[in-house]
């Protein structure tokens, strides 16, 4: 079970600003079990937002959104939907928000941090995806975590390192900052970049002891 | 506008190094000193600016984000000002398994970006948690840039964030190409921000063929590889090799920045021989 919160209603609008037409996406799974990304909160989630100003397209609730497949399958169905909407707005771990970006060509942003995976592994298994920061970021990167994937957890651009797309770690490994770039040029949205990221609040990930206890 | 670079040794015998130092003197107008550079450990970067700073010689304090984490950082700044070291090189650092601890736990809790914000915001009189300075200290701040990165843009990118950041002045990487370059500088124009060529002499066509496998975003062209290749007097040909490329790459930007890596003592026949 992959443990999450949602996270405060501000910093969603704050994502939201200047986008009126919202797509929403929960879980099934491990969202729907801590009452983070389940049917209840996306329901909540739609009025919410609608009492806002906004506009709700469409939701989609998937079993697993971790499941790479059964994501893109489910979101075939809400094409139309997700193509006509400004933003997509998922409410699950950050795995399920980076499998949602790699699907769906449309700015994805992440609705809930993500605490801990609870002893269990999501269902994308091509790499580690998501390490349970408790701050999510991938609002600033296009949906491509710089946390899990970039070797020194960088968050305002790539370092001098970086060179052809690989990571001077090791040239396996495909620079993550080369990925969001090319992820947010693909969106016409380079110029979230511009934002100077602060550094980010360890504190959430600090929390001593196993998976908390809800 | 001209800056030197000394790398710490690895141990406490400062002699040679400081011997090398003193052939700067009145030459540049600063001298870049390395924090524990290509993540080899050595004497600390700080002692050595205050050895500088001694001698008489203005130093750059580098400062990378590998091994200290924000209150390490901030303190270090802090302490940078009270032994009079005002110039600090604010960079990221190369990953702790480039080097010759590759066990270590990398720390990077900030980035070159919030690096430069942070010493900003010492400026200002608080901390990165918002809590005020007794006494507020003063830096001049500079970045890096790789300008033969393959891409460019998002080099570029980050550089301007830098600037926005706080950055008033750029070293870059080693150049070779000046034509490259000056394409790099159309492109950062805009930015109004002095930037300083880097220069790394080239010792032997076997070091250029190992920093353009190794060494990101340097690359020495293969007729410049033929000429050390070539040459029966190394040491002549890097020298003027070095000359060339600091009178073509001069007129292109603010100024040069010189890194000998091993070869301080040439550095005096190089700025003759560039008539600087």
């Amino acid at each position: 079970m992959l443990i999450s919160e949602q996270k405060p209603l501000e910093e969603i609008l704050n994502y939201l600003d200047g986008e009126k037409n919202i797509f929403l996406i929960g879980c099934k799974g491990c969202a729907e079990g801590f009452q983070s990304g389940g049917e209840k909160q996306v329901l909540e989630m739609s009025s919410t937002l609608e009492e806002q100003g906004k506009s709700v397209v469409g939701f989609s609730l998937i079993d697993m959104v971790c499941n790479e497949t059964l994501t893109r399958m489910k979101l075939k169905v809400h094409k139309r939907e997700t193509e006509a909407a400004d933003s997509i707005l998922v409410l699950t771990c950050g795995i399920g928000v980076q499998t949602v970006a790699e699907v769906v060509n449309k700015v994805v942003h992440p609705g809930c941090n993500t605490l801990s995976s609870g002893g269990a592994h999501a269902e994308w298994k091509e790499a580690e995806r998501c390490l349970e920061c408790g701050d999510c970021v991938l609002e600033f990167t296009g949906g491509i975590c710089p946390i899990a994937r970039c070797s020194k957890h960088l968050l305002n651009g790539p370092c001098g390192g970086s060179q052809d797309g690989k990571c001077e770690v090791n040239a396996d490994i495909p620079c993550a900052w080369q990925l969001i770039i090319e992820r947010l040029t693909e969106l016409g949205q380079l110029d979230r970049l511009e934002k100077l990221v602060p550094p980010k609040n360890w504190n959430v990930s600090l929390i001593a002891g196993l998976p908390v206890k809800r | 506008m001209v800056t030197g670079e000394v790398g710490p040794p690895k141990g406490v015998a400062i002699q040679e190094m400081l011997e090398s130092a003193k052939l700067y003197k009145g030459r540049v107008i600063a001298v870049n000193v390395t924090d524990q550079q290509s993540a080899v450990m050595r004497l600390g970067s700080l002692a050595v600016c205050h050895l500088l700073r001694d001698m008489e010689i203005e130093p750059i304090f580098q400062v990378t984000c590998r091994d200290r984490n924000r209150i390490a950082v901030q303190s270090d700044l802090l302490s940078a000002y009270v032994l009079g070291i005002e110039n600090v090189l604010c960079l990221t650092g190369d990953y702790v398994t480039l080097g010759d601890h590759p066990q270590a736990k990398p720390v990077f809790d900030l980035d070159s970006v919030s690096l430069l914000q942070a010493a900003v915001q010492l400026q200002q009189g608080k901390d990165l948690a918002g809590k005020e300075l007794d006494g507020i200290p003063k830096f001049f701040l500079g970045a890096t840039v790789t300008p033969g990165a393959n891409p460019l843009e998002p080099q570029i990118i980050k550089m301007e964030k830098k600037v926005k950041a706080g950055a008033q002045f750029f070293q870059t990487q080693a150049v070779y190409e000046p034509k490259k370059f000056e394409e790099f500088m159309g492109a950062v124009k805009h930015l109004n921000v002095p930037v300083l060529a880097g220069i790394i002499l080239l010792k032997s066509a076997g070091m250029a063929r190992f920093m353009n496998k190794n060494v990101a975003g340097v690359h020495v062209p293969d007729d410049l590889i033929e000429e050390m290749e070539k040459t029966e007097n190394r040491v002549d040909k890097s020298i003027e090799i070095a000359a060339r490329l600091i009178n073509e790459l001069k007129g292109l930007c603010q100024g040069i920045h010189i890194m000998p890596i091993g070869w301080e003592k040439r550095v005096p026949a190089v700025l003759d021989a560039a008539e600087l």
